[in-house]
């Protein structure tokens, strides 16, 4: 099948949609066919692949999705940054489901490109305040314990650009700069132990291969604590965009200080000020003052669907909403779904494992009866705190911090079923 | 090896360590011994800077500004620069050192560095003779304006947090009204299926 035919078959392309912001009834590709007394040409006809053997098990030694979801990729706005290689782009959470992230979804953030490491050449040296500075090979890495925890990844400046307001109609935009897969790695704890920590030392900087040689001062409670240098995701080797061969991983921290390409850590006993936490990564209050060391990632949450990208194309009736919590702080106690706006909230159904410092997966279903919505979730963590509303965080901040919103999203749905990013009050 | 729980990994030479260990403290550990002047500075940086930073640091297109924004932290649209905003002129070396020019990164000797950061410094009116000489020996004792202004993480004392047991029912006293709508700005992009019937 040429592309063309590809979407002649599926008619109106999902995100028609979007831009078109409103849904003709005739144009409803998917779902509703009314029935017909010769029925369901889908049912009455024999289709192609009913007839004919398809590929065979040596055609896709390494499986990809179905052509019909094409759609579902990683996307950038490309008026964010100066250029592609020092940028960002966004998962699309509007279209998965669960809480895993696949691999070749998860959103990439770079200073320098994506480093292509050849692992044999790569090697990891701990120095500085240790009795013996050590290199490891990948090698070496393989003969230690491993570990496999389930963690979130969110960048500092995920709903960054909606500080002053609405402004990107998706949550693929809005809350797309998080991840959440299963790491493989040996805890840091353990290469810090084999080189010997020595008395005073209180503060890590783990740098990268990379061209941006990125570098974040962590404590050296948090290392010690559940920081892992992992060398693979989803059960196989991390995807170069990712970090490999090698990453920190930084439960519940912001995602900056999950140095990719990780060639060194260096132990000592004062933070370093690199520019990664002095001019980036801090936080600009009303007032002038700025917070440094904001390394937590706040409860938060987000409905995936109804979204802008992902409208109710099924008419009245019984409707999903399905969303996304999480807290760098801990697991998720509770999710609440408004859909009027916050007047009233319903406790959504957390579904799946959830596990501390990950995503969890919640739904609401109810019956819809074709009127405007304003939906809203609100999650509460196990540390009791609840995600606050972007007026409350302005109110506490002042609109110029960039990083750590968490305030509650708001999406408007319209009579036929389109939804728009919006504010309320 | 004989070291550790494991014995596994080799000590890292001196030389090894030397070659990636470059980082620098606000306090100066970790700067090389070396020099370089605002005039020798001016060169290194119209020959690898200013083609994006522009001859003044204003910064071209959207390539970040490295200069200016003085007394601009508390306005509507905030001017975030090295004289407005950086603490630590030990980041400037540090982070020129590691990672500029962009795209040849590692590049410019310790003495370029020295030079170049003194000029970024004279750019923002920290050092203002063309003849001040940035060294090892006097990095760390200037102070830059906003270095007073940074506070430790309190995000966890705001009011908001303070509510334990949010409202379920008939919590507002009118019915919510829309204030602000992304349709308006229109900035979101377009799939990538242009003219595919939307």
């Amino acid at each position: 099948m040429s592309d063309d035919d590809t979407m002649a078959a599926r008619g109106r392309g999902r995100r028609g949609f979007l831009k078109s912001g409103l849904l003709g009834g005739a144009a409803l590709a998917a779902g509703s066919l009314t029935a017909r007394a010769e029925g369901d040409p889908a049912i009455t006809e024999i289709k192609d692949w009913n007839r004919y053997p398809g590929e065979g098990v040596d055609a896709r030694p390494y499986g990809t999705p179905s052509q019909f979801e094409s759609e579902v990729v990683r996307r950038n706005v490309p008026w964010l940054t100066a250029e592609s290689i020092s940028s960002v782009n966004f998962t699309p959470l509007h279209e998965l489901d669960g809480i895993i992230t696949p691999n070749g979804l998860c959103f990439e953030r770079h200073h320098a490109g994506i480093a292509e490491i050849d692992p044999a050449e790569h090697r990891l040296m701990i120095n500085g305040m240790v009795d013996t500075p050590l290199v490891f090979t990948m090698a070496d890495l393989m003969r230690f314990p491993r570990e496999n925890r389930v963690y979130f990844l969110e960048c500092a400046a995920n709903s960054g650009m909606e500080w002053r307001g609405a402004q990107l109609n998706g949550c693929q935009f809005t809350h797309g700069m998080v991840h959440c897969v299963m790491y493989t790695g040996v805890p840091l704890k353990y290469l810090l132990e084999e080189a010997g920590i020595k008395s005073g030392a209180a503060w890590l900087l783990p740098e990268g291969a990379d061209a941006s040689a990125m570098t974040r001062s962590v404590p050296l409670d948090k290392g010690l604590e559940d920081c892992l240098v992992a060398f693979k995701m989803n059960g196989e080797a991390l995807r170069p965009e990712q970090g490999y061969p090698l990453r920190l991983v930084v439960p519940g921290w912001e995602g900056n200080m999950w140095v990719k390409w990780l060639r060194r850590i260096e132990v000592g006993d004062k933070p370093w000020a690199q520019r990664e936490e002095t001019s980036k990564y801090t936080d600009l209050l009303k007032g002038g003052k700025t917070r440094m060391h904001t390394w937590e990632m706040e409860v938060k949450s987000v409905i995936t669907s109804p979204s802008p990208q992902k409208p109710i194309v099924h008419g009245r009736g019984r409707t999903v909403i399905a969303g996304l919590a999480w807290s760098g702080l801990g697991a998720i106690d509770r999710v609440d779904v408004t859909i009027d706006g916050g007047m009233n909230w319903h406790t959504a159904r957390l579904d799946g494992p959830s596990f501390p410092k990950a995503l969890h997966r919640f739904y609401y279903e109810f019956d819809w009866d074709g009127s405007d919505l304003l939906l809203q979730s609100r999650a509460i963590d196990d540390q009791g705190y609840v995600q606050p509303t972007k007026q409350e965080l302005r109110a506490a901040r002042g609109p110029n911090s960039i990083y750590h919103n968490n305030g509650i999203q708001s999406w408007h749905v319209n009579a036929e079923g389109a939804v728009e990013n919006v504010e309320v009050s | 090896g004989d070291h550790g729980n494991f014995g596994i990994g080799r000590p890292a030479s001196e030389e090894e360590i030397a070659a990636w260990d470059i980082d620098v403290r606000p306090d100066g550990k970790g700067l090389p011994v070396g020099s370089g002047t605002v005039l020798d500075g001016e060169q290194v940086y119209f020959d690898q800077c200013a083609t994006c930073h522009g001859d003044f640091g204003e910064g071209l297109g959207r390539w970040p500004v490295l200069a200016g924004g003085m007394g601009t932290l508390e306005d509507d649209r905030p001017e975030k620069t090295v004289g407005s905003f950086w603490p630590h002129v030990s980041t400037v070396y540090d982070y020129v050192r590691r990672t500029m020019p962009f795209g040849n990164a590692r590049s410019l000797s310790d003495d370029e560095v020295y030079a170049v950061t003194a000029y970024v410094l004279y750019l923002n009116d920290i050092v203002r003779d063309e003849e001040f000489e940035l060294s090892n020996e006097n990095l760390a004792d200037i102070e830059l304006p906003n270095a007073g202004n940074f506070i430790a993480d309190d995000r966890f004392e705001e009011d908001h947090y303070a509510e334990k047991d949010p409202c379920m029912s008939d919590c507002l006293d009118a019915p919510a009204e829309i204030t602000m709508r992304a349709q308006v700005l229109d900035v979101t992009p377009d799939s990538g299926d242009e003219g595919s019937g939307g």
